[in-house]
């Protein structure tokens, strides 16, 4: 789908004011919800791993941050190529901008401490990633409640057919591949504690 | 003398400090200026943008997906080696 997603897109319309950038639109839209759907997968399993004792529960929170991260640096580069030409400026210190780069940040930090900090992080870590839970539901509604140059959240439901199929068509492939990814990424995280059990075991044999 | 100096000075800067920097406005360098605007060379077409979009995220999710598949083999290789070990 992701291979034939170019072609799909060559064939909608411009839009009226912004001509070819737009067309930024159909990549950079899928992967910032994916974006906060995988900060919102990774605050629940955190939740579930520090208060439901789930050991299950981490791997998902690791993969899902690992998918925050990828799709961020997608979204936070793709953003700013799109409102240089859109806006006249590369960045713009808006609620919108600012709260999903300080999400990103705070993934990616999530992501040194459960590489770097040692024992204890997964704890730490699972803390993080709440943080950054709380944050979604504030960079989703950020663009109705402040003034800001990013469009707001009802343009998608008035695109026409035109654009709105290529964009749901796009969408669609980013989730399946963000379904693929994060499942192999949960399965190695799985293979990995079991790794680290068998070492132990050998250690204390 | 030097008491009434420095009341004199600020009723100098007050009185003609505005009226020089009005005279000879300083650009901002965080001014808006439209792209339609922009002097040519600042220009960037558009073609070059969509472009850099595309090709960032191919090159993000390809190098994501070769990391992966390393980190994957490293970890079935470690794991067959432990149970080899083990047996």
């Amino acid at each position: 789908m992701l291979a034939v997603a170019p072609w799909i897109i060559d064939g909608a319309p411009y839009e009226s004011t912004m001509g070819l950038v737009q067309k930024i639109f159909y990549f950079h839209m899928p992967s910032a919800w994916l974006f906060l759907i995988a900060a919102l997968v990774a605050g629940v399993a955190s939740a579930r791993f520090l208060f439901g004792r789930a050991p299950s529960a981490d791997y998902w929170a690791v993969a899902a941050a690992e998918m925050a991260v990828v799709f961020g640096i997608i979204t936070l580069v793709t953003g700013p190529l799109w409102a240089r030409k859109a806006w006249g400026l590369w960045w713009v210190w808006d609620a919108r901008l600012t709260s999903s780069l300080i999400l990103w940040l705070i993934f990616v930090a999530y992501l040194l401490l459960r590489r770097f900090g040692g024992p204890g992080s997964d704890k730490l870590g699972a803390g993080m990633a709440l943080f950054g839970l709380v944050n979604v539901p504030f960079i989703f509604v950020s663009v109705n409640v402040w003034r800001t140059l990013h469009p707001q959240t009802s343009v998608v439901p008035t695109l026409p057919v035109e654009m709105g199929a290529p964009l749901w068509f796009c969408l669609t492939a980013f989730l399946l591949l963000f379904l693929a990814l994060m499942s192999m990424r949960a399965g190695l995280a799985r293979q990995r504690a079991r790794i680290e059990a068998l070492y132990l075991s050998e250690e204390e044999a | 003398m030097t008491r009434h100096a420095l009341p004199l000075l600020l009723f100098g800067l007050l009185a003609f400090g505005p009226r020089e920097a009005n005279a000879q406005p300083q650009p901002s360098a965080d001014e808006f200026v439209p792209v339609a605007e922009a002097p040519p060379g600042e220009q960037i077409p558009a073609i070059n943008l969509v472009g850099a979009a595309y090709g960032f995220v191919w090159v993000v999710l390809v190098g994501y997906v070769w990391t992966l598949g390393r980190r994957m083999s490293q970890a079935e290789r470690d794991l067959a080696e432990l149970e080899r070990r083990r047996s």
